[in-house]
């Protein structure tokens, strides 16, 4: 059994969610083998080849990887299979874009989202917007999975010594090509990798008031800023900004929730934090009865407040 | 240009699902169904390109019991011409979703099929990817932006930290994100209109695929409840938590 697990990363360093999915492979048993696929990524081939429980890294270093195209990549890791009984990525943009293309070649039922890998060789994912967790068990021969990250701890980054391989594919399909990024630039941490997360509701009623009340907050507590699906919905902040089933899914040591009601589908993206605190006017929001910390309060009023005494 | 639109029946996006005492799905009998959220979305772009002048048809087909139908009426109150239902005892996983499709695909020869990016019951997020690689085609999935250019077309993909834009050749598959558009409701006129537009009825063993599914579930169970903690009565109280938590000096 070994399992090829495809890193997620922007050709500088590897993503924090290739660790978790690097422990749910090492679950599966076996060795465990990292593919970086990338241009210029030789750090994170040296990153990868780090991290505990990491037996091997094939690394493909071309031009066509760059930006990580599905219609490059995926012929790239099916030419890899042939070794490997499993493949397994992280489950953010890139992995959800990648996987099933690897999974439909090879006439495989891919398993998404996984949170838990079972000792009966069963999965856990979450369904239905996350008010559903099913346990599946596939009859394929070979396995593909996307992991969730906030399932799994993430696996060290000292500890291992494996060895770096160069692999090479198919290269440039010429079915799609990379024009341009608009890529956010900040000083706060990323969303699903922050420890502290301040997130804004609809009651925030304007991208102004993300500026003015939830920022500060932000600012104050070293924090990244998440939002619900009806503030993006209604346009305030972008979606990268969205926590829930069809957003980010994050576990924070601390999520705090401003002007947010609960609905399920956001829920769903943040109930694994460690610590949830709430701020809402409404005494009924669904919100509270996830929080460890519930203040029914005027937003407008005990935000700054809040922010002024921290 | 021909646009394909595949479109799934699920549980209404305001419905709570409840799971049934055997633990072996969720109970769907008289619940409310209705499009995938995403799909309306796909219908939405498809109608808006027609509008445009961009596209001459737009075709939308669901896989799934007969019930789908209704699924697929609303598709063309919305604005598609014409429709086509495949049926199946059983929903199929995405694999054989995407087989059929690819089928569908081959018989309609479209210019760009649109999908949902995910549905919102299975939430596997594969279907799109899936045909487009059966296909051999270029695939833009988390699309909140997509332009037919003389060449190609070009889509904004909502990813990790931002958005990126890529150029495709078409045909293209392309799954669309939340932001993409706002889904229109149906006017009456043409919810009426629609139910005089023509429905083509095929199964799945007509197409010759294999639909026996891969997965076995063995159970569907509720996720943990957490715990409801404490209120606080002010401001400072909160303070003092988050200091004891060590987040704040």
């Amino acid at each position: 059994m070994t399992t090829l697990v495809l890193a997620d990363h922007d050709n500088k360093e590897l993503g924090s969610a290739t660790l978790s999915a690097i422990t749910a492979a090492k679950k599966l048993g076996g060795d465990v083998h990292v593919l970086v696929a990338g241009e210029g990524s030789q750090a994170v081939a040296d990153a990868a080849a780090k991290v505990d429980g990491v037996a091997k890294v094939l690394h493909a270093d071309d031009a066509a990887y760059g930006h990580a195209l599905a219609e490059n990549v995926a012929p790239l890791i099916e030419g890899l299979m042939d070794g490997y009984d499993a493949l397994v990525a992280p489950a953010t943009t890139t992995g959800k874009n990648i996987l099933p293309r690897v999974a439909a070649k090879m006439d495989i039922q891919q398993i998404s989202e996984i949170i838990a890998v079972n000792d009966d060789g069963s999965f856990d994912r979450p369904t239905y917007a996350g008010n559903a967790i099913a346990t599946v068990k596939t009859s394929d021969a070979k396995k593909v999975i996307t992991v969730r990250a906030t399932g799994f701890d993430k696996a060290a980054t000292e500890g291992g010594s494996a060895s770096v391989e160069a692999v090479s594919g198919p290269g440039d399909s010429g079915k799609s090509s990379f024009v341009s990024a608009q890529v956010a630039e900040s000083e706060r941490p990323e969303l699903t990798s922050a420890s502290v997360i301040v997130s804004g509701g609809r009651a925030l009623q304007s991208g102004e008031n993300f500026e003015k009340y939830i920022e500060p907050l932000a600012d104050k507590l070293g924090a990244a800023i998440g939002a619900s699906r009806a503030a993006v919905d209604a346009g305030y902040v972008p979606n990268d900004y969205q926590v829930g089933q069809t957003g980010k899914i994050v576990a924070p040591e601390v999520y705090i929730a401003i002007g947010i009601s609960g609905a399920i589908q956001h829920l769903a993206g943040m109930k694994d934090s460690k610590t949830i605190i709430a701020i809402n006017k409404d005494e009924d929001a669904p919100i509270f009865q996830v929080a460890d910390y519930g203040l029914v309060a005027d937003l407008y009023e005990a935000v700054p407040e809040l922010t002024s005494k921290l | 240009m021909k646009i394909l639109v595949p479109v799934k029946r699920v549980i209404d996006y305001n419905v709570k699902p409840r799971i049934k005492g055997d633990q072996t799905g969720v109970d769907l009998s008289n619940v409310k169904m209705s499009m995938n959220p995403f799909d309306e979305i796909a219908v939405e772009e498809a109608a808006r390109l027609k509008e445009a002048g961009k596209a001459d048809e737009v075709v939308v087909v669901s896989i799934g019991e007969q019930k789908a139908q209704e699924t697929l009426r609303t598709g063309l109150a919305m604005g598609a011409d014409r429709g086509i239902l495949i049926v199946t005892e059983q929903m199929p996983e995405p694999l054989a979703v995407a087989k059929i499709l690819a089928k569908v695909t081959e018989e309609e020869s479209p210019d760009l099929v649109i999908l949902g990016k995910q549905a919102i019951d299975d939430d596997s997020n594969q279907t799109g990817q899936m045909l487009a690689a059966l296909l051999g085609w270029s695939q833009g999935t988390f699309a909140s932006k997509v332009e037919p250019g003389e060449e190609g077309v070009n889509v904004t993909r909502e990813i990790d930290g931002g958005l990126e834009t890529l150029k495709l050749t078409t045909p293209a598959i392309i799954t669309t994100d939340l932001r993409l558009n706002e889904p229109r409701y149906a006017s009456l006129p043409n919810i009426m209109k629609a139910k005089k537009k023509p429905i083509d009825e095929k199964t799945a063993a007509d197409l010759g695929v294999d639909v026996a599914p891969r997965l076995e579930t063995l159970k569907v169970t509720e996720p943990p409840k957490r715990e409801a903690g404490e209120m606080v009565p002010d401001v400072d109280t909160l303070v003092a938590k988050l200091k004891e938590m060590g987040v704040a000096a």
